[in-house]
């Protein structure tokens, strides 16, 4: 079993947008950088594009264009990308364990910029196990990477600026979304979009008119999935009456919540399941940045701003770091109304029954755990969180619903061979430099 | 082997049937592996001891340990197998035992913290208020001494892994005869191969031990050690993918025997820890020895070796009786 | 771009380079690929390797996250494992 230890000055773990704004801030003064990210090629989920084969090049200003400029940054600023690599663990202060191609790795570093983005984030509600209920941001990854949609019926549900999202590009990909319902009010929308500076309010007018004809509802959600072996139909409320849309794909994810289980392994204190960061972008453990969605759900451009801070503030290059801070003042406000805008109701807490699965890995329903009075009992008792997602899906549901603290995070920090969780295969070995 | 143990494991045998389906009871029996001919006069010797208690045990050649678990490495010397005994998921073990208690009409109540006992008879809680007794039973485990100031129990720390489920890739619980040595090992830091099979078809691996580590966090050179030799013993157990890496604290008394009975200073006091890593196993015996005690009836085991008063004032000699991790410790989640 | 070809519990399936397995399962088969523990049919849900319902046997090796995994030439897919 051969082990591979690699040396640098700067560890990035994530290569989405605030991974590789890091790493760019950087790796730009010289300073040695690796990224680590699980998936095949940079950019994360916010940045994930069709890579089959020859499809229409994004034109202009918009997301896309964006993210090219970044990659081409990234690709001449001299950091090192170790795709397809999962960290595991942090064994020993400076150290990374990490498993790549079924291989232990190890990664002695000096200073360590955390950017684990988010996830969707899942509520439980009858049927929302039957295989075609998915993430929108899931669903059109997956589909940018040749899940079959064309002609599908897709219903968007849930909330969040992610459905307008989803729903344009699965349309673009000739999917047929039969709706769009957001839980928050037309009202809270109106607001925000109000509210919005000139990129992103031309970025939803654009969403929206490419889904002109697609019904849109507010202050609507999902209260059922039904089907046999694949979701056919939902049932959807506006509080006032009910009705079943016919679709062959049901995308429904109630917004996003931070991924912090690596903060946490590495001992960062949170609030609200948000990593504490200074004016820097630094955690309370030394020499521990952490930028973006971890820090705070507040979107793509948030997350480069506070990326390429934690990057020069980790470089020693604070004058970079202090000329970011106005504009990055501005992209919390826009985190703040964002929070305020998509705030969940009530009533989706009291979705699922008794019978609903809670916990999907293990088949836990929500008349089980809900004996409990904290994660760990109901772990402990039922099996809830038990399984290969550690929790993550259920948790983050635990967290919403009955408002449980669900912060104890072992390693490894996601599933790895037994192997690879050996952070010494023999005595010593040499840490190689990087370049 | 001490008789509390083969006296619980007949008691967790007539119990079985009643135990719900959560409990995970199963009696995959232990096999214990050796590697060297010092090894195999060992398991001869096991094998005359737990005949001498009418325990069912067979001694196998390297054919028959591998027939038994062919994913165990193929050169050994050979293996006794322990066929009665069953592992069990503690938690929910403990979960039946304390609704059974209160079909008794014991009162429970958790998320209750004792700040003290009272030697008089029953205890302070956090909150200042008391609670009367005519006896306090102190069964906090590795923390007992913080409630009974200078009880001869040290904190014991092991770390355990767990894999997804791979269905048969382990039958039995499967114990290296080096296990003994860690157990018995005072002072250094030592590691032994164990795995238990869950009914859901994880494999949980262990063992260490480590004495004055008490915080909880995960030690990586211990779990280095510890896979590297399970390695060693199951080569195929690399590939297979972990969820989690989690650590607990056995209760060790210097004579390797626990403390069931009245405590030194107070008679109104009394314990029932130090039971190392074979609280789950011999905690039903445990139970009934006390009752027995507590209530002036006879014992169906001797009492005497478990007795608290056997260290008044005297300095503590090792023994040389067996233990082994049977059951396994819960996994703190 | 010259397309892959997969075999999908023994069948060959042909698919662009750059495919994720995820999405070649569901055109060979639809949304199901595997059972939960209590037997009941389920489909990835995340898309991005955090949910584990994706999770397939891939060359002999299961609990392999098919939305992370990109299709290559004779991979061997066993699905409802």
């Amino acid at each position: 079993m051969s082990e591979q230890v690699l040396k640098t000055d700067i560890a990035v773990v994530g290569a989405g947008p605030a991974g590789l704004a890091a790493a760019c801030a950087a790796a730009e003064s010289g300073l040695r950088v690796i990224v680590i990210d699980e998936n095949p090629w940079p950019g994360g989920q916010v940045w994930k594009r069709d890579k089959r084969g020859a499809r229409g090049a994004g034109r202009g200003a918009g997301p896309v264009a964006q993210a090219r400029r970044w990659l081409r940054r990234f690709n001449a600023s001299g950091a090192m990308l170790l795709e397809r690599a999962t960290v595991i663990a942090a064994p020993a202060a400076g150290v990374l364990l990490a498993e790549r191609a079924q291989q232990p790795l190890r990664i002695h570093w000096q200073r360590l910029i955390l950017a684990t983005g988010a996830r969707e984030l899942f509520l439980p509600f009858p049927g929302w196990t039957l295989p075609g209920v998915m993430g929108p941001g899931g669903l059109l990854s997956l589909a940018k990477q040749g899940w079959p949609v064309k002609d599908r019926r897709v219903a968007v549900a849930g909330s969040g600026p992610l459905l307008l999202a989803a729903a344009y590009g699965l349309k673009r990909l000739g999917a047929r979304v039969v709706l769009v319902a957001e839980q928050a009010p037309f009202s809270a929308l109106a607001h925000f979009a109000f509210t919005l500076g000139p990129s992103k309010l031309g970025q939803a007018i654009r969403f929206r008119s490419g889904l002109l004809g697609v019904p849109h509802r507010y202050g609507t959600w999902p209260i059922r999935a039904e089907g046999e072996e694949q979701v056919c139909r939902v049932a959807l409320t506006d509080g006032q009456r009910t009705w079943i849309e016919e679709c062959d794909l049901l995308a429904c994810g109630f917004g996003l919540t931070p991924s912090v289980e690596l903060p946490l392994l590495v001992g960062c204190e949170l609030k609200n399941r948000c990593v504490q960061v200074d004016d820097c972008q630094a955690t309370s453990h030394p020499d521990v940045y952490c930028a973006g969605e971890p820090t705070g759900i507040g979107g793509a451009d948030c997350a480069l701003v506070e990326g390429q801070i934690a990057g020069y503030a980790a470089s020693g290059q604070s004058a970079k770091a202090e000329a970011l801070f106005g504009r990055r003042s501005t992209w919390h406000r826009f985190r703040e109304r964002l929070a305020t805008a998509f705030a969940l109701r009530p009533e989706l807490k009291s979705l699922a029954t008794p019978e609903t699965i809670f916990c999907r890995c293990e088949d836990v329903t929500l008349g089980t755990v809900r004996r409990f009075s904290s994660w760990r009992e109901a772990k402990l008792h039922s099996r809830c969180g038990m399984g290969p997602c550690q929790g993550r899906i259920c948790g983050a549901a635990a967290h919403t619903i009955f408002g449980w603290a669900v912060d104890s995070v072992r390693p490894p920090v996601l599933p790895a061979r037994v192997a690879s969780l050996i952070a010494e295969a023999a005595a010593s070995a040499e840490p190689q430099a990087t370049r | 082997m001490t008789p509390s143990t083969s006296y619980s494991s007949q008691l967790w045998r007539r119990l079985a049937p009643e135990l719900p389906a959560d409990v995970e009871f199963d009696s995959c029996g232990t096999l214990w592996v050796a590697v060297d001919e010092e090894e195999m006069a060992e398991v001869r010797r096991k094998h005359r001891v737990y005949s001498s208690h009418g325990l069912h045990a067979e001694v196998l050649s390297p054919d028959g340990v591998r027939r038994l678990e062919p994913n165990l490495r193929p050169d050994l010397a050979g293996g006794l197998l322990v066929s009665d005994d069953a592992v069990l998921y503690p938690p929910c073990a403990a979960g039946f035992l304390i609704e059974q208690a209160k079909r008794h009409g014991v009162q429970v109540r958790t998320s209750t913290a004792v700040a003290r006992l009272l030697p008089d008879g029953g205890v302070m809680l956090v909150d200042g208020s008391r609670l009367p007794a005519d006896r306090t039973l102190n069964a906090t485990g590795a923390w007992s001494p913080d409630l009974t100031p200078g009880l001869p129990v040290r904190k014991r720390k092991g770390h355990l892994v767990i894999t997804e489920r791979y269905p048969a890739f382990v039958r039995h619980q499967i114990v290296e005869l080096g296990y003994l040595k860690s157990a018995h090992s005072v002072f250094k830091d030592s590691v032994a191969f164990n795995v238990q099979p869950r009914r859901t078809g994880q494999v949980l691996i262990g063992s260490s031990r480590q004495f004055d580590a008490e915080h909880s966090a995960v030690d990586q050179h211990i779990v280095d050690r510890m896979l590297r030799r399970a390695l060693e013993y199951m080569p195929g157990l690399a590939g297979l993918s972990a969820t989690r890496v989690w650590t607990g604290h056995r209760a060790a008394t210097p004579d390797k025997l626990p403390l069931i009975g009245p405590s030194i200073e107070h008679d109104r006091i009394w314990l029932a820890t130090g039971h190392e890593g074979l609280g789950i196993t011999t905690s039903l015996g445990t139970a009934r020895l006390l009752a027995s005690l507590l209530l002036n009836r006879p014992t169906e085991i001797p009492p005497g070796p478990y007795a608290p008063a056997r260290f008044a004032g005297r300095p503590a000699t090792p023994s040389t009786v067996d233990h082994v991790d049977r059951t396994h410790s819960q996994e703190p989640a | 771009m010259r397309p892959v070809t997969i075999l999908i519990n023994g069948r060959p399936h042909q698919v662009p380079r750059g495919t994720v397995l995820a999405a070649a399962i569901a055109e060979a088969l639809g949304p199901a690929l595997r059972r939960s523990v209590s037997g009941q049919p389920r489909g990835p849900l995340c898309g991005m390797g955090v949910c584990m319902d994706c999770c397939v046997t891939v060359n002999g090796q299961p609990h392999v996250r098919s939305c992370l995994t990109l299709c290559e030439d004779a991979m061997e897919v066993r699905t409802n494992e």
